[in-house]
């Protein structure tokens, strides 16, 4: 049913953003497969079929994205030579996570070698535009295919002109030993509107565990608009885990879309430590039986940061298993928003779905918005949802206290446990014991960096 | 014991929709179709004060700039605003002083209802203010309540007796500018009811209001506005049933509710008008803006609905705490059968420190239908130490039917506690079984474990309302099983 008004509110807006990325853009159209070619005219139509969502746009509503684009931030269409050597900037070096890095510099793929690394059992990993020569029927075949549905101008804008980006390919039956860790970087000596497309194609009964990193060094304003699709053929299994990091001048939208196939287990984890302005879109089906899902979110924002989760699990097929843990602590001005919907479509019986938004506001100033949403059209589930908003327990901080511990330190002890139910969650232990320490420092209050990283965030 | 208990079962499978006949009363109509000269003439008919038609012009002209709002989660059929008759009131005379002198037939229309208007009313401590489409035929129990200075009669009269209250308070909670049929409503409502508690009373008896929709083609614009003043209480009731037809009813209400200090106000609603027949033709659409402000401090607004009727229900019952330590209440049960559509829930707004609100909303689909609980909490920047708790729970019957829930919670202050909670189910084949062993039947069985999912709510009823009400779910939900 869904009464979301599809009208392009936004005309004016819309047209003048698709003009400036037409006039700066024509470089980057050759040697694209047709595929592409197809998307890319479908995404500009779409694009301006929905536009750039307005203030009254519903699902946009307490992020003003029109206001982000009003500013006219130049798209960057082609890489920019580089005058700097990533290790200079940037050196991410978690002592014991073992993993295969790839960087993505502004939207475009990082690699010295052209080709994609090709590794035993015939896992891929690389760079889009690489995949696209290497690879051209698996591509083709996936590209699109679940982002194309989308009502979102802003995934059609990505279509329409996104042309690099990350590629992960794990064939059926292929276990992924090691973590894969991609790491998006926006670092430039101007504002720039970043667009990058990621494609992770999993095969029957494989397993990958995947680490992405965003993080945004240049200290100018920064837009990045980018798409994740995620297909998960029978059996697989993923551990996602996205890292935000970023500066206050940096707004980054995100679309990640993940179709599982039967029997598929997703652990998908996202957490957002600091940033500007963050919009992250997750759209999930369960497109075959005995799916099962875990989304889990986690949010500490302070000043004037902002941060806005918007989660969509849609049951397609019965007998499914889906859960939404989000959680945030919001300080200083800081504003954050949950909206979670979880769809069970007519005949998806046997589900079970559930949902749960808990939030923590240290400020008057602060401020949340959440929106935790069923809509069912089958009758036997078992779906629930909740969601609060308050302030620190004062029983349990009287607890604390009267057995002789500083308020400030019970005060922290509590957070670190609000907080901690999610990045249990992280199942990579290394990278889990690294998150709980950034996560510490986040909520001392400490700008909650990597030893070893040279990265400024301020 | 088991003769009542075999008296509701035959009630329940007898019929289909129990209320559902016509009564044929000489109507005073107006043409067809809305524009200036139809609010004009509905002001002159009415003997309206310069003040009202200029009220009603202004609505109309804002109106003429507003768009049908999409986001409900319905799906709405074009309406022609134009082929409506906007005024309609029985040709009954005037200032009736005894039961006697009312149209026989409406006395008839009555009796079949089962409301007894007749002076048993006042044992059971009831008083009716009856109203028949567009104008009050009889209001009783006014001399009474006058002793105590209570002021309860048609909105027509007050806007004659009582300009200042009505100039004051009108618009003041519903403005016309919001929303769509705040704004049709303003510019053309026809009647309602009008009451007014003073200062320290407590109004002796509970104050109940039959709508009922009559003459084909034309729509119901009830304005409702219930004033307590400090330190009052009373209690409201209101119940609908509304002969079947074909042709689809535009109902677009307002009720406004203002509670000055330590004052409270229960309201209470049984909705049962045309939900249309099994295969989703006809019925009622109900499009009501029902908002309370606790003005003062320490006021309490609560809200109970029983929603068993109408084809589309569009109704959200809100309540503003602007007073410090004021409180709100709804409590909620909706039902939705065959191709029945309901959005319905509550917005509270936290506005005052210390405010309290709660929300217990039951929702049952069955058939075909959709059932949506949509929900604002809003906590604003001084609203110190806030605190609402929700819970919405969805009861699917059947395979066809869609079971939603949209809350919406916007907290600005740190002190203040949010909590939402809400659970779907179904009615568990287990529970069925154990009914069935007992010689239960399947369909008594559900009906059964219906009313104790609802008793929550229907507990918050006056006595009489919440055995009707039961009665009416185990209607509503006649044909939904097996």
């Amino acid at each position: 049913m869904g009464k979301e008004v599809l009208r392009n509110k936004t005309p004016e807006l819309t047209r003048m953003v698709l003009d400036r990325f037409e006039k700066t853009g024509t470089s980057v159209k050759t040697g694209l497969l047709p595929a592409v070619k197809i998307m890319q005219q479908k995404g500009r139509e779409a694009f301006l079929t929905y536009g750039i969502p307005g203030y009254k746009n519903e699902k946009y509503r307490f992020t003003p994205v029109q206001k982000y684009f009003e500013k006219n931030i130049p798209p960057l269409m082609v890489p920019r030579n580089r005058n700097f050597k990533l290790d200079d900037i940037f050196r991410c070096d978690i002592p014991t996570l073992n993993t295969f890095m790839h960087v993505v510099l502004n939207g475009f793929y990082f690699e010295e070698t052209s080709s994609l690394g090709k590794m035993e059992d015939g896992i891929r990993i690389g760079g889009l535009r690489q995949a696209m020569k290497e690879m051209p029927g698996l591509v083709s075949k996936y590209l699109n295919l679940a982002a194309g549905e989308s009502t979102d101008g802003l995934v059609a804008l990505n279509a329409a002109f996104a042309t690099d980006g990350f590629f992960i390919y794990v064939p059926d039956n292929v276990v992924m030993e090691k973590p894969v860790q991609v790491v998006n970087i926006v670092n430039d000596n101007q504002s720039d509107l970043v667009q990058y497309r990621n494609l992770i194609v999993l095969g029957k009964n494989s397993e990958a565990r995947i680490v992405v990193c965003d993080h945004t060094l240049s200290e100018y304003e920064s837009l990045s608009n980018s798409v994740t699709e995620v297909f998960m053929d029978r059996e697989a299994r993923l551990d996602m885990t996205r890292l935000q990091n970023e500066n206050n001048n940096a707004t980054n939208i995100t679309h990640t879309f993940i179709r599982q196939e039967a029997r598929t287990l997703l652990n998908n984890n996202h957490i957002s430590l600091h940033g500007g302005h963050i919009r992250n879109n997750l759209d999930i089906v369960l497109v075959g039986s005995h799916a099962k899902s875990h989304a889990n979110g986690l949010f500490l924002m302070d000043h004037d940061q902002h941060v806005d989760n918007h989660v969509f699990v849609s049951h397609a097929a019965p007998e499914c298993f889906s859960n939404q843990l989000y959680k945030g602590v919001l300080n200083n001005n800081a504003t954050g928003v949950f909206s979670g919907k979880i769809l069970v479509e007519k005949g998806a019986q046997k589900t079970e779905a559930y949902q749960v938004n808990k939030n923590i506001l240290l400020t008057d100033t602060a401020k949340m918005n959440s929106k935790p949403q069923l809509e069912i059209y089958a009758d036997d589930v078992k779906c629930t949802h909740g969601a609060t908003v308050g302030q620190l327990d004062e029983e349990a901080m009287f607890y604390l206290r009267s057995r002789g511990i500083r308020e400030n330190d019970a005060r922290l002890m509590l957070m670190y446990a609000f907080a901690h139910d999610v990045v249990r969650k992280i199942r990579i232990e290394v990278l889990q014991d690294r998150i709980t320490e950034l996560v510490e420092k986040r909520l001392k209050g400490d700008i909650p960096k990597c030893h070893t990283c040279l990265v400024n965030y301020s | 014991m088991e003769k009542d208990q075999d008296k509701i079962i035959s009630e329940v499978t007898g019929s289909e929709y129990k209320y559902g006949f016509t009564s044929d009363i000489e109507m005073d109509t107006l043409p067809k179709g809305l524009n200036e000269n139809i609010i004009h003439e509905i002001s002159r008919r009415k003997n309206e004060p310069e003040f009202m038609l200029e009220f009603r012009l202004k609505a109309y002209r804002h109106w003429l700039k507003m768009e049908m709002p999409e986001w409900a989660h319905l799906k709405i059929p074009e309406i022609d605003y134009q082929d409506i008759i906007y005024y309609a009131v029985p040709k009954a005379k005037p200032n009736l002083e005894s039961m006697d002198e009312v149209d026989p037939e409406i006395r008839e229309t009555f009796t079949k209802l089962g409301i007894p208007l007749e002076e048993q009313k006042r044992l059971s401590g009831v008083a009716v203010d009856a109203v028949m489409d567009s104008a009050s035929v009889k209001t009783t129990f006014q001399e009474s309540l006058a002793e105590l200075g209570i002021i309860f009669c048609s909105m027509s009269e007050a806007i004659v007796k009582y300009p200042d209250l009505i100039k004051k308070y009108l618009g003041s909670v519903v403005p016309y500018t919001d929303n769509f049929f705040a704004a049709l409503n303003s510019a053309v409502f026809s009647d309602g009811s009008f009451v007014y508690i003073p200062k320290g009373v407590r109004c002796p008896m509970e104050l109940s209001t039959y709508f009922r929709i009559n003459a084909a083609n034309t729509g119901q614009f009830e304005r409702t506005l219930i004033i307590a003043d400090d330190d009052s209480y009373v209690s409201y009731l209101e119940g609908c049933t509304a002969p079947m037809r074909d042709k689809n009813q535009l109902h677009a209400a307002i009720v406004e509710i203002i509670t000055h200090e330590n004052a409270g106000v229960k309201y209470s609603t049984v909705q049962n008008w045309y939900p249309g027949d099994k295969d989703g033709k006809g019925g009622i659409y109900n499009f009501v803006t029902k908002r309370g402000l606790c003005k003062g401090n320490h006021s309490k607004i609560s809200w109970t609905q029983v929603e068993t009727g109408s084809a589309i229900t569009w109704k959200y019952p809100s309540t503003i705490l602007k007073g410090d330590y004021s409180k709100g209440e709804f409590y909620s049960v909706a039902v939705t059968n065959n191709y029945q559509q309901a959005d319905t829930g509550t917005k509270m707004m936290h506005i005052g420190r210390n405010t309290r609100s709660l929300i217990v909303s039951k929702g049952i689909s069955a058939g075909r239908s959709n059932n949506s609980y949509r929900g604002l909490v809003k906590v604003t920047k001084g609203a110190e130490n806030a605190r609402n708790y929700s819970q919405c729970d969805s009861l699917l019957i059947g395979g066809q039917c869609g079971a939603h829930t949209f809350p919406y919670i916007e907290v600005d202050n740190k002190t203040a506690v949010v909590e939402h909670e809400a659970t779907t189910s179904k009615i568990g084949e287990d529970q069925i079984f154990y009914c069935n062993q007992r010689g239960i039947s399947t369909e008594d069985a559900v009906g059964m474990i219906v009313n104790g999912y609802a008793k929550e709510v229907l507990n918050q009823l006056p006595m009489e309302f919440a055995v009707e009400a039961q009665k009416l779910l185990q209607i509503s939900l006649e044909g939904s099983v097996g």
